[in-house]
């Protein structure tokens, strides 16, 4: 059934900010299974600020998946686009919600994803560069990994 | 804006004449079809009427008729029903449990239902499953049939890919069973909510004991279904309170809504002129989308198929994210894929043909009805390209 969804979800879902693939990216978060119908993908490229701290340059996504993935997925872009490292790093994925005005109970999972894929795409480049890794981020890629291993054995 | 109604296996727009027929039910025409009063059998009659039309329409006796308020309520009563009176018969002896035969690709009003009793320990069930193009074998019939076999529950036309299934010919392996093993109670029940439209749904040719048929796919009112019980056939009721419909539907009768089930009926061998019309435009919606847009294909038997369905996947894109583009150009379609269910799992019936996760999330369902119009289908193949085309540049599976 189709669900009641807010005007701004709307918006993204229509005119998508920031998709596409990236060319050269420093960094690349996937995300979610085929099997559960979302899968998104997170591209980052990684610049410097003036105070020379590591930023997020540029941001684009790929997501096959409902409005509310690819609204969270827009939204996502939108609000991490021009942070610190540091500050995507603690990005507390609730702020996609509040961005989008709601999502229904049933489709928060898909806010979770968009958060996820941000994890994996810092993760990403941070291994690459051979970054020090903070735990927390760590410990979630972790958990991702053997999510993603338990649903292949499950299916 | 323009509105176009592409889901009319979900629900259909209530005719004018049934609209009509109605009303006075709603106004002057009041009365409780039990009372003995004038107003009272002003609304017996109704319904007796609208008895003879559904038993003209089923080529049965009136009294084989029984007004159910929903066809889920009505598939319901006749799985229940009939394993209720297995249970009864075998209380005190040592018999095996009652066996149903069922498809892997029903409708959850009898899916859920078996899987349930199952569950449950009061049944055993088997699960057919069904060919890549969605029919039951015979030979799985043959195979599944045994001594303790009750009810065999199939569905006449798949709603979600309209396809057929043989329900004669079913019947004929049920009644050479019988043959063989005199014993045998096995009955045969189909629902028929979705061929009521276009299909024979002569009782006799089918060779059914049980049939559930529903209003509101029929051009008639929602909350009203039938259920057709052959005579000799003996079923328990499952709901308590009355000796409404001779105690299987009690509750005081929706003279509204049977008037208007009755109505509905007689107009679909009214308007089985307009089914060549309808797969004709079908068929121009399929083959439009086949060859205008690469990675598309249809799901289930395209030859063994209700006129009106097209259940198409695109590969790539995500079935409720096309939904829900379309509906902001004005079409309403459904989806069997997983984001629009409510739940995680994909559409059973799709998962049933073996296309696969990503093919069953990518379904779009489209299913006309008789006032769909050329210039509309036109419009959804000028418009399902660009919106495809979109949808892909954002979607990472290529």
């Amino acid at each position: 059934m189709p669900l009641p969804y807010s005007k701004k979800v709307i918006q993204h879902f229509n005119k998508p900010h920031n998709y596409g693939k990236m060319k050269n990216p420093d960094g690349i978060g996937e995300v979610g299974n085929i099997i559960c119908g979302d899968v998104m993908k997170l591209y980052i490229k990684v610049g410097q600020n003036k105070k020379g701290q590591d930023i997020i340059k540029d941001i684009s996504f790929e997501t096959f998946g409902c409005l509310a993935a690819i609204a969270s997925s827009s939204m996502l872009t939108d609000l991490v686009k021009g942070k610190t490292l540091e500050q995507a790093i603690s990005f507390d994925r609730k702020e996609i919600v509040e961005g989008l005005g709601s999502l229904p109970p049933i489709k928060i999972h898909c806010s979770v994803l968009a958060g996820d894929a941000l994890i994996e795409a810092i993760h990403s480049y941070l291994t690459k560069n051979k970054k020090p890794i903070p735990q927390a981020l760590n410990k979630r890629h972790q958990q991702l990994a053997k999510e993603k291993q338990e649903i292949k054995e499950t299916h | 804006m323009q509105r176009i109604y592409l889901d009319n296996s979900a629900t259909t727009k209530i005719d004018k004449k049934v609209f009509r027929a109605m009303e006075p039910y709603l106004k002057q025409d009041f009365g409780n079809a039990s009372s003995l009063h004038w107003f009272g059998q002003n609304a017996h009659e109704a319904i007796t009427k609208s008895r003879q039309q559904v038993a003209d329409f089923l080529g049965c006796n009136f009294l084989e008729v029984f007004f159910i308020d929903s066809a889920t309520i009505s598939d319901n009563l006749a799985i229940m029903g009939v394993v209720k009176q297995a249970l009864r018969q075998n209380s005190g002896q040592a018999q095996k449990k009652p066996h149903i035969i069922t498809s892997q690709i029903e409708h959850p009003a009898v899916l859920e239902l078996v899987e349930h009793l199952e569950k449950d320990g009061q049944i055993e069930a088997t699960y057919l499953p069904v060919n890549r193009e969605g029919v039951v074998k015979i030979e799985d019939v043959e195979k599944a049939i045994k001594e303790n076999t009750i009810l065999v529950s199939i569905m006449y036309a798949n709603n979600e890919i309209g396809v057929i299934q043989p329900i004669a010919e079913i019947a004929k392996v049920i009644k050479s069973f019988k043959l063989r093993v005199p014993s045998s109670k096995v009955l045969f029940h189909i629902d028929a909510v979705q061929g009521a439209n276009y299909l024979d749904c002569n009782v006799d040719k089918l060779g059914v004991d049980l049939l559930t048929l529903s209003g509101h796919k029929i051009y008639g009112p929602k909350g009203i279904g039938v259920l057709y019980k052959r005579k000799g056939v003996e079923i328990e009721p499952i709901i308590f309170g009355g000796h409404q419909e001779r105690g299987l539907m009690p509750g005081t009768e929706n003279t509204t809504t049977i008037v208007g089930l009755g109505k509905a009926i007689q107009q679909v061998s009214s308007f089985k002129f307009q089914v060549s019309k309808i797969e004709e435009l079908r068929n121009k919606l399929i083959d439009g989308i086949l060859n205008s847009i690469s990675g598309t294909s249809l799901n289930g038997s395209r030859e063994n198929r209700l006129p009106n369905n097209a259940n198409i996947s695109f590969s790539g894109v995500e079935g409720e994210s096309i939904l829900m583009a379309l509906d902001q150009k004005g079409v309403a379609v459904s989806t069997g894929s997983a984001c629009a269910s409510g739940n995680l799992d994909p559409s059973h019936v799709l998962m049933a043909l073996g296309v696969g996760v990503e093919r069953a999330h990518s379904s779009i369902r489209f299913t006309l009805g008789k006032y769909n119009t050329e210039k509309e289908i036109d419009y959804v193949l000028k418009i399902l390209p660009g919106i495809i085309e979109k949808l892909r540049k954002i979607s990472p599976l290529k």
